[in-house]
């Protein structure tokens, strides 16, 4: 197989001994049907031990190896060398997210943002395991399959420039998450969901850049999510200020 | 292990000149600039109309100018941008289930596009025109 030498420029951070990131450059001799990821597996295990990043599955399931290659928001193991041109990539974390170390960046923002949504099922009624399972068409699944599709990679973060004007934002994948459940026909707590959603921190913090939509590895679409879900609060505002015998 | 984490700075006003994504939303945003201006002269239009025939032979004179006619063709020219950005991504704020899927995006910016016709078809025989 014929090998490339590839320059890559990484970005740097050691928080013991750094007061800013700085650029390393590595030169990479790489196969070709490598992914970004693989080079930078290669420089930890041959050039450079002190290298630090996260990844898993190598498969573009567990969502964690996100960062910017040449800019762009990018699975670095989806990202495969051959579609990469010239001598020299430059891989940096994740845009808009603080460094914990050199790729590795902080979480705990957007962890929290996917809890105040609820992302779970709640029940209209709960009901006793004895009265069995709570039933869906396949109609009923397609509704909201595509929104349960994120990996949590938070690509879409990083390419959001409202997010990165206002980390306030609750963004696309937690607010992609909240669409989803509320269109489940076996759950009842959107109402619950809204008061995080219809903030202006919620839906209305987005100006539909739609960044969010073109960067996302699993074509969860998280802005048409915001979008309708704009659309959906619009209408609830209008029912509760027209019709008040309504909104209840 | 002591945590420091550094923190990005995003420049708050040239932001958007950091990526071709953001330049094209930006497009589509500040060409509407060009649509309230057309907007301007129609109601400076129909207060010149109110102020009697005189007002409203000179405004129609200014109409005529060079000068009117190119801003005119360059307002159409950013409006058809504006207009036609946001049809192509109407499929996404409306998805609209049928049969086992959903309508295909092309068939709802088509619907945007035939409205988009017609409605000009009809202002174009109201102007008396065709
Ligand atoms: S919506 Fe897409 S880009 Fe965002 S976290 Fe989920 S999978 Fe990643
Ligand atoms: S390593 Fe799991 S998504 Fe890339």
């Amino acid at each position: 197989m014929s090998e490339r030498q590839i320059t890559f420029e990484v970005l740097r951070y050691n928080p013991e001994t750094d007061d800013k990131p700085w650029v390393q450059t590595y030169s990479v001799p790489c196969q070709e049907d490598w992914v970004v990821l693989d080079a930078i597996n290669y420089i930890k295990d041959h050039l450079d031990t002190s290298l630090s990043y996260r990844w898993s599955c190598h498969m573009a399931v567990c969502g964690s190896c996100g960062m910017m290659v040449n800019g762009e928001p990018t699975l670095s193991c989806k990202a495969f060398l051959r579609d990469y041109k010239g001598s020299k990539i430059r891989v940096e974390p994740l845009s808009h997210f603080p460094i914990e170390r050199d790729l590795v960046v902080v979480l705990d923002d957007f962890m929290g943002k996917l809890q105040s949504v609820k992302p779970y099922i709640i029940p209209k009624k709960e009901k006793p395991v004895e009265e069995g399972e709570y039933k869906q068409t396949p109609r009923q699944l397609k509704n909201f399959k595509q929104y349960t599709m994120c990996i949590n990679c938070m690509l879409c973060y990083a390419a959001c420039p409202q997010y990165g004007l206002n980390d306030d934002f609750i963004g696309p994948a937690a607010l992609a998450l909240t669409h989803r459940y509320n269109l489940d026909s076996r759950d009842g707590g959107r109402s619950q969901r809204q008061e995080v959603v219809a903030q202006h921190e919620g839906v209305w913090e987005c100006s539909f850049v739609g960044a969010c939509s073109e960067v996302c590895p699993k074509d969860v679409d998280p802005a048409g999510a915001i979008q309708q879900m704009k659309i959906a609060s619009t209408v609830d505002w209008y029912l509760e200020h027209l019709m008040p015998w309504r909104a209840k | 292990m002591s945590r420091k984490p550094y923190v990005r700075e995003v420049p708050k006003t040239t932001w958007y000149m950091r990526n071709g994504r953001y330049m094209r939303y930006m497009a589509r945003e500040v060409t509407c600039v060009f649509l309230a201006l057309y907007m301007a002269g129609l109601v400076i239009g129909l207060v010149r109309l109110m102020q009697g025939p005189e007002a409203w032979q000179s405004y129609l004179a200014g109409l005529s100018s060079p000068v009117a006619i190119l801003f005119h063709l360059i307002a159409f020219g950013f409006a058809c941008y504006h207009a036609t950005s946001w049809f192509n991504v109407t499929p996404k704020a409306m998805r609209i289930p049928q049969g086992d899927g959903f309508v295909p995006g092309k068939t709802i910016v088509g619907a945007h596009y035939g409205l988009w016709g017609a409605a000009s078809l009809v202002i174009i025989v109201l102007m008396g025109v065709l």
